[in-house]
C-alpha cells in the first residue's frame, strides 16, 4: 500500500544521501519535498505538520549536519519519527477478560465493516481459538445481516439469527444473552455505516456501546480515506471510545496517508490490515515493519514469519538433506513454486523486501510476474516422472513434446533446465559449506542479517552492508551482483528469478 | 426541486464548506493578502482535499486578484469566497454532463464500476428510482456475483423501485448476467439496463479484465453497449481517485463519473482536481441513503456550496 509514498521519499532521499555535506537549507528543502509527498498521500494535514516538525528538530542538530554520513541520518530520524507517528509498537485484542469480550465495528458506509467482521470471526477462531458469535445490527443497509451471515458460514462460526423488526439495541441485548448461555468467548457487534454527521445515528451508536460494554471499539476505515480520515475518526472517538483501528483495503494502490493520520489522531494503535477480499485476508498491523516499508527497507521480519507459517517444518528438513547431497530435481523445485505461491506469490514476497521498489519496475518491464513462474510449474508438470527426477534425460524432442505439452516455446523449457542446473549446482556448494539450505534456514540467515533494518544502529541504517557481504559469501560467491535482487533469489533457492537473462552473471 | 437539492448538497458540504471559509475568514479585513496567508488558503484547500498542486494555483490567483477595499480599508470576506468559487467552477463547468440526457437508445445500457465500497448497488437503485419516474421500465444486472449477499441486496432495492433483477449464482460469472439482461431488455421491450459490477480494487489486473470482459460480452448483443460506463467514487476518498479513475478509464473506457456519500463530512473537494486532469463527466453527486438523493451535477452549485456561499 505504501509504494508510491515509498518512490516519491526515495527520490527526496536520494539527493540528500548523494552529497557528503548538508547544509540546514538541504534539509529544509528536503522536507519540503516530502511535505508534499505526504500531502499527496493523503496524510492529514495536522500529522503532516506535526511531522515535518518533529524531524526538523532533529535533523538541523550539528551531530547531524557534522556526520559523515548526514543523509543517512536524516533519513534514520525520518523513519524514528515514522514509528512513532504509527505507534511503536503492535498491540494485541484485548479479549480476555471475562467471556463474552464484545469488540464493536464501526465506521463510515463502504468502508468494510461487514468483510471486517467476517475476518475477524475466522482470525479469531482459527489463530486464537476462541469461540465467536457474529451479530448485525445493521437493520438500515439490504441484506446487510444475510451478509453477514453468508460470511459467517464461511468462517465457521456462530451468527445470532434475525428477527425482523428489531431495534439495534434490542438486538444487542440479544446477543449478549445469547452468549452467555452459548458459552461464547468473544461477540463480534457490526453496525451500520453512518456518516458522523448524523446525529440520531451517532447517539445509536453510543447507546449500543453502552449496553455492550465493549473490550474493543474498532473503527474501521478506508485507506484510500483523503483528509477527511481526521475528521470521521475524531468524530467517532469523541463520542465512543474507540480502542483501535483497522484499515481496510490495504492491497489497493492508496499511498497509506490514512494509516499515518488514523494513530495519531485518535491515538488508538492500527490494530488490523485487510489485505483482500478473502476470509483470511487480516493482518495484523506492525508499525514498525510498516515503516520499514515506507521508507523502502523492507519488512523481513514479515517474510520470515511468512515462511514460517507456509512451510512445514518436515519438509524444509527433508529439502535441507536434498539439497546438501546436491540432489536438487525437478521435484524439489516445483516444490519451492509451490512455496512460493503460498507465500503470496513474487508479488506479496517482493513488497517485503528492501530496496526492491526500482527492482520491481525492472522485472515489470521484462515480463518477469507470476504468470513467468506459473508457466514454469507448467513445464514441470509437462514433464515424466522420470525426467523430473532426471533432467539428462532430456533430449531436443523429449523438450519438443514438454514444450507444446505446456504451451511454451523451447527456448522456455531449455531456460528452466538451465535454471534448475544452476540451482543444483549451487546448492551443492552450500551443501558443502554444511548447514545452510532450504527456504526456511536462507529465510533465517537473512533475517540473522538484518532483522529490523534502519533500527538496529543509527550508523548504518539502510541495510546492514557487511551482513549482507557476508550472507553474499555463503551463498558460495556466486552472486557478482547484489543489487540484482533476481540472482540473489536464484542463489537463496528461490526458483524462477534465476531465469532472467543477466548479463553479469559470470 | 432545484433549490431543494442545492440545499441538501450544501448540507452535506457544510463541513468542507467551513473549512474553506476559515481559510476565507483569516484574511477577511486585512488589506493585502500576505505569504503566510496565502500558505493557510493553501492548507485550507488541502484539508478539502483538492489536492496540493490545484490548490496551490488556487491560492495563487486569489492572490494574485486585486480585491476592492472596504470602508475599513480591509478585504471583504464574500468577495474572496466568490473569487474562490468563480475559480472552481471554470475548472468543473467544461465536466458538467447530465447522466439521464444521454439516453438515446433503446434499450439503454449502463454500467456501474468503482472499487469496493464506493456505494455502486445504492446509487443503481437511485438511478432506476429516477427512470421509474420518468415511466421508464428498467432491469437491474446483479453482476456482482462474488461479495456475499450482494445479488440480495440488489434485489431488495429491486422491489422497492419496482425494477427486475436478473442474477446469476454466487462466484458465477458476472458478464453472463449482465448478457442475460440485456438479452432480457431486448425481448421484453425494456427501455433500461443497468449492470451493477462487484466493487474491485483497480490495481487487480484479472479482476479490472473482467470488467473489460463484461463489456465486450455486452457489446456483442449491440455494438455501443453498454451506452455509458460510469465509475462510482467514493465522497470521502482523497486523492487516490486519481488513480482510480485513471485505472479504470483505461480498462473500460469512461463516459462518466458519480460522486457519492457527499452527505458525510466529506469534502468531495477531489472532484476540483479530478476535473483538471481528466475529460471525463461529472453526472451526478449522492447526497443521502434516500432513493431521491442522487442529484444531477451543477458546476456552479457545487463550486459555491464549497466556498461557502449561499
Amino acid at each position: 500500500m505504501f509504494e508510491n509514498l515509498t518512490n516519491k521519499l526515495g527520490n527526496v532521499f536520494k539527493g540528500l544521501t548523494k552529497r557528503g555535506a548538508l547544509s540546514e537549507s538541504d534539509v529544509e528543502n528536503a522536507l519540503k519535498e516530502v511535505r508534499t509527498a505526504l500531502l499527496e498521500a493523503d496524510v492529514a494535514l495536522s500529522v503532516v505538520r506535526e511531522f515535518i516538525d518533529k524531524v526538523k528538530v532533529r535533523a538541523v542538530g550539528e551531530e547531524v549536519l557534522r556526520s559523515v554520513t548526514p543523509g543517512q541520518q536524516v533519513i534514520k530520524i525520518v523513519n524514528d519519527v515514522l514509528i512513532e507517528v504509527l505507534g511503536s509498537s503492535e498491540s494485541e485484542l484485548l479479549i480476555d477478560h471475562a467471556p463474552p469480550a464484545v469488540i464493536l465495528l464501526v465506521g463510515l458506509q463502504g468502508s468494510g465493516k461487514t468483510t471486517t467482521a467476517g475476518k475477524l470471526a475466522f482470525h479469531l477462531k482459527s489463530k486464537k481459538r476462541k469461540k465467536v458469535m457474529l451479530a448485525s445490527l445493521d437493520i438500515y443497509r439490504p441484506a446487510a445481516r444475510e451478509q453477514l451471515r453468508i460470511l459467517g458460514e464461511q468462517a465457521e462460526v456462530l451468527v445470532l439469527p434475525e428477527i425482523d423488526g428489531e431495534s439495534p439495541e434490542k438486538i444487542t441485548k440479544r446477543a449478549m444473552a445469547a452468549s452467555k448461555v452459548q458459552a461464547i468467548d468473544v461477540l463480534i457487534l457490526d453496525t451500520a455505516g453512518r456518516t458522523t454527521l448524523d446525529t440520531a445515528m451517532m447517539s445509536e451508536a453510543k447507546e449500543v456501546f453502552k449496553l455492550s460494554k465493549p473490550s474493543e471499539t474498532l473503527l474501521v476505515a478506508d485507506s484510500m480515506t483523503g483528509q477527511d480520515a481526521v475528521q470521521t475518526a475524531k468524530a467517532f472517538s469523541e463520542l465512543i471510545k474507540i480502542s483501535g483501528v483497522v484499515l481496510t483495503r490495504s492491497d489497493g494502490d492508496a499511498r497509506g496517508g490514512a494509516a499515518l493520520s488514523m494513530r495519531s489522531v485518535t491515538g488508538c494503535p492500527i490494530k488490523f490490515v485487510g489485505v483482500s477480499e478473502k476470509l483470511d485476508g487480516l493482518e495484523p498491523f506492525y508499525p514498525d515493519r510498516a515503516a520499514g516499508r515506507i521508507l523502502d527497507m523492507g519488512d523481513v521480519v514479515s517474510l520470515v514469519e511468512k515462511a514460517a507459517e507456509t512451510i512445514a517444518e518436515e519438509d524444509a528438513a527433508q529439502m535441507m538433506k536434498r539439497m546438501s547431497q546436491g540432489s536438487f530435481d525437478m521435484n524439489d523445485m516445483l516444490k519451492q513454486i509451490g512455496q512460493l505461491k503460498k507465500m503470496g506469490g513474487l508479488g506479496g514476497i517482493m513488497s517485503m523486501l528492501p530496496g526492491i521498489g526500482k527492482l520491481q519496475k525492472q522485472m515489470a518491464a521484462n515480463n518477469f510476474n507470476d504468470k513467468a513462474i506459473s508457466k514454469q510449474e507448467a513445464i514441470i508438470y509437462s514433464m515424466t516422472k522420470k525426467e523430473r527426477v532426471n533432467v539428462s534425460l532430456l533430449n531436443a524432442s523429449r523438450r519438443k513434446r514438454i514444450a507444446s505439452g505446456s504451451g511454451t516455446a523451447v527456448s522456455d523449457v531449455n531456460r528452466l533446465v538451465k535454471q534448475q542446473q544452476d540451482m543444483a549446482r549451487m546448492m551443492k556448494k552450500m551443501g558443502k559449506m554444511g548447514g545452510l539450505g532450504g527456504l526456511k534456514n536462507m529465510m533465517s540467515s537473512l533475517e540473522g542479517a538484518s532483522p529490523n533494518p534502519g533500527l538496529g544502529d543509527g550508523q548504518n541504517s539502510v541495510m546492514d552492508a557487511n551482513k549482507m557481504a557476508e550472507l553474499q559469501k555463503m551463498m558460495g560467491g556466486n552472486m557478482p551482483n547484489l543489487g540484482n535482487m533476481a540472482n540473489r533469489f536464484g542463489g537463496m533457492g528461490l526458483p524462477g528469478l534465476g531465469g532472467k537473462p543477466s548479463k553479469k552473471r559470470r | 426541486m432545484a433549490l431543494n437539492w442545492f440545499k441538501k448538497l450544501k448540507t452535506g458540504l457544510s463541513k468542507s464548506a467551513s473549512k474553506v471559509e476559515g481559510a476565507i475568514a483569516s484574511i477577511t479585513g486585512k488589506k493585502t493578502i500576505d505569504q503566510e496567508t496565502l500558505y493557510d488558503i493553501e492548507d485550507q484547500l488541502i484539508l478539502a482535499d483538492l489536492g496540493v498542486e490545484v490548490s496551490g494555483r488556487i491560492a495563487k490567483k486569489i492572490k494574485d486578484q486585486k480585491f476592492e477595499l472596504n470602508k475599513n480599508k480591509g478585504i471583504e470576506k464574500t468577495q474572496i469566497a466568490k473569487t474562490l468559487a468563480e475559480e472552481i467552477e471554470q475548472i468543473l463547468l467544461p465536466r458538467e454532463q447530465n447522466l439521464y440526457e444521454k439516453v438515446n437508445s433503446k434499450p439503454h445500457v449502463l454500467l456501474l464500476a468503482g472499487v469496493n465500497g464506493s456505494g455502486k448497488t445504492t446509487t443503481a437503485a437511485k438511478i432506476a428510482e429516477k427512470f421509474r419516474l420518468e415511466k421508464k421500465s428498467v432491469v437491474l444486472a446483479a453482476s456482482d456475483t462474488f461479495r456475499a449477499a450482494a445479488v440480495e441486496q440488489l434485489k431488495t432495492w429491486g422491489k422497492r423501485v419496482g425494477a427486475r433483477v436478473v442474477s446469476g449464482e454466487e462466484g458465477g460469472d458476472s458478464a453472463a448476467v449482465a448478457f442475460r439482461a440485456f438479452e432480457l431488455a431486448k425481448k421484453e421491450d425494456i427501455d433500461i439496463v443497468i449492470i451493477d459490477t462487484a466493487g474491485r480494487l483497480q490495481n487487480k489486473k484479472d479482476l479490472m479484465e473482467e470488467l473489460t470482459k463484461t463489456c465486450r460480452v455486452v457489446s456483442k448483443l449491440d455494438h455501443d453497449a453498454p451506452h455509458q460506463k460510469v465509475v462510482v467514487l467514493d465522497g470521502t476518498v482523497g486523492q487516490n481517485a486519481h488513480s482510480q479513475l485513471k485505472s479504470f478509464d483505461e480498462s473500460i473506457g469512461l463516459t462518466g463519473m458519480i460522486i457519492t456519500k457527499l452527505d458525510g463530512s466529506a469534502k468531495g473537494g477531489v472532484v476540483v482536481s479530478l476535473a483538471e486532469k481528466f475529460e471525463i463527466p461529472i453526472h451526478a453527486v449522492g447526497v443521502g441513503e434516500g432513493l431521491d438523493d442522487l442529484q444531477i451535477f451543477e458546476a456552479s452549485s457545487f463550486s459555491r456550496a464549497l466556498a461557502g456561499l449561499d
